[in-house]
């Protein structure tokens, strides 16, 4: 089966095929990180850069430790020890960065679009690592991947996400993903953190009642309760959010037995997730979740920076 | 892709598979003294059913189970650059091959690169105290320098033709045939289940 694409920008240009195709070599690439050399000369000779304008620690060190395990070499690059600071234009650049001979851009930036803007100047491979409140591809096929492993499948599944949907990336690229993936999405949020238009998400149900939604759901996806977020007063404390839409203890009682509590990091304990679901031992894949993200952007990188050559050799 | 190949000879039909790798059992286990230190890794995707079939063999002449285990790798390639990343599939070593004579198993030796290829990644799950190559066929054509310690059958074949092994296990039949290759045709292994070989041609 060909793998066609030269870049991850936007999850909805991938089909269930290339994202069955990730999932199944990023599976290839647990075998790999569970060696005691966890390390394979496969990209011996490509440079890939990192260029995070936005803070981040997961996806940046986890994006960093794919490309070390696949031998790649790499340039982390961005914030503001950056000649951005300084005024230069991101085509500039982009394309200062190019003329070093590189294979790949790796994209985490606070303006929705800037990865494709980065793609159209620069004629090498881009990877989306999250732009605004737009795409985080990698973010949602790191959940599939997690959700995969614990069901054996996506298909038909009943996934619930649950919080700040309308700032949320992830969830930009997670409920296109689940669909292509067959799964059944509901979003669950209060009316002030909705986007305007919520059926444009493209999820079955839209619902700002959690206790009615949580026996249907296996898998329980919370997002993040951005603090800084909530000065504009969409909500009136954190302790009324927990109330109403927190998964915890006394809440888990409404879940199925198998459901499992997702989450992409980083958690705000007490808000979103107290201590008993954050580290319940049979439902939070949290640190799977972790896990999964290197599996599956060493798989994202192997299959992107391949050749172009449909041959198949001794 | 290989709809328009024309099978030119059939080199090796099911019992001669049969009897090459009874020999082959035999010569693995009169070079290693026995059994008791060896195991045997197939490179994926058929030579990990010939090695299987190689484990049962000398359990039935030794009664020994020996480690077995199978190496995918595309990880492991020279031409990734300029080959669409080639579909992976699992690696399974379950056991720890420091120290033991690992006999690695595939199914056609041809350019060299998949067992250099191969060299690598074993040496990515510990030292072995030595390596041997047992291959069904060998072809020729080689680009490094690598022979095989145990070998069925040696095919002389000219770089236009393919030399495909098809195996029960997964094709329905088991034959060795030298293929003409069709324009755009990579020399290599059958993909699994994605074509059977044709009936011998009179």
């Amino acid at each position: 089966m060909a793998f066609n694409h030269k870049h991850l920008i936007n999850i909805s240009d991938y089909s269930a095929e290339d994202i069955t195709r990730i999932l199944d070599t990023a599976a290839s690439f647990r075998a790999v990180n569970e060696r005691r050399i966890k390390k394979v000369p496969t990209l011996k000779g490509f440079t890939v850069v990192n260029m995070f304008n936005e803070p981040s620690t997961r996806t940046r060190s986890s994006f960093e430790l794919a490309e070390k395990r696949l031998s790649c070499d790499t340039l982390n690059f961005g914030g503001s020890s950056t000649s951005t600071v300084k005024g230069e234009s991101l085509r500039d650049t982009v394309q200062t960065l190019c003329s070093y001979k590189i294979d790949a851009i790796v994209v985490r930036d606070k303006h929705a679009g800037a990865p494709r803007k980065v793609a159209d100047v620069s004629g090498v491979s881009v990877i989306c690592a999250g732009d605004g409140k737009h795409q985080h591809p990698t973010q949602a096929l790191l959940d599939l991947y997690t959700i995969r492993e614990r069901f054996g499948r996506i298909e038909g599944l009943r996934v619930g996400i649950v919080g700040d949907i309308g700032h949320s990336r992830v969830c930009g690229s997670l409920i296109p993903a689940l669909k292509i993936m067959g799964a059944h999405v509901t979003v669950i949020a209060p009316p002030t953190l909705m986007p305007a238009a919520p059926e444009i998400l493209g999820a079955d149900e839209i619902t700002c009642d959690l206790d009615a939604a949580l026996p249907e759901l296996d898998v329980v996806y919370m997002l993040r309760i951005q603090r800084e977020r909530l000065e504009g007063a969409p909500y009136p404390s954190l302790r009324e959010y927990n109330l109403l839409f927190g998964l915890t203890e006394e809440r888990e009682k409404l879940m199925r037995p198998e459901a499992i509590v997702c989450h992409p990091g980083p958690v705000n304990r007490g808000v979103e997730l107290d201590d008993y679901m954050c580290d319940h031992p049979q439902r939070s894949v949290i640190l799977d979740q972790v896990y999964s993200g290197v599996l599956v952007r060493m798989a994202v990188l192997y299959l992107l920076l391949g050749g172009t050559d449909n041959g198949v050799d001794a | 892709m290989t709809d328009t190949r024309t099978v030119k000879s059939v080199c090796m039909d099911a019992d001669e598979i049969e009897r090459s790798l009874t020999r082959i059992a035999h010569q693995i286990l009169e070079a290693n003294h026995g059994a008791s230190n060896i195991a045997l890794v197939g490179i994926l995707t058929r030579g990990d059913l010939l090695a299987h079939r190689l484990a049962s063999k000398i359990k039935q002449i030794e009664g020994t189970d020996v480690p077995l285990g199978a190496l995918d790798i595309s990880f492991y390639r020279d031409d990734f650059a300029t080959h669409l990343s080639p579909e992976v599939h699992s690696t399974d070593i379950r056991f720890d091959i420091d120290g033991l004579t690992v006999v690695l198993v595939d199914d056609v030796l041809f350019t060299g690169r998949t067992i250099r290829a191969a060299l690598d990644a074993l040496s990515d799950f510990g030292r072995p105290s030595c390596v041997q190559l047992a291959v069904l066929v060998d072809r020729g054509h080689r680009e490094l320098p690598i022979r095989a310690d145990f070998v069925g059958k040696n095919v002389p074949s000219s770089s236009h033709e393919n030399v495909r092994l098809f195996l029960e296990e997964v094709d329905g039949v088991s034959a060795v045939e030298v293929l003409e290759m069709a324009p755009g045709d990579r020399a290599g292994s059958a993909p699994l289940g994605a074509e059977q070989p044709q009936e011998k041609e009179a």
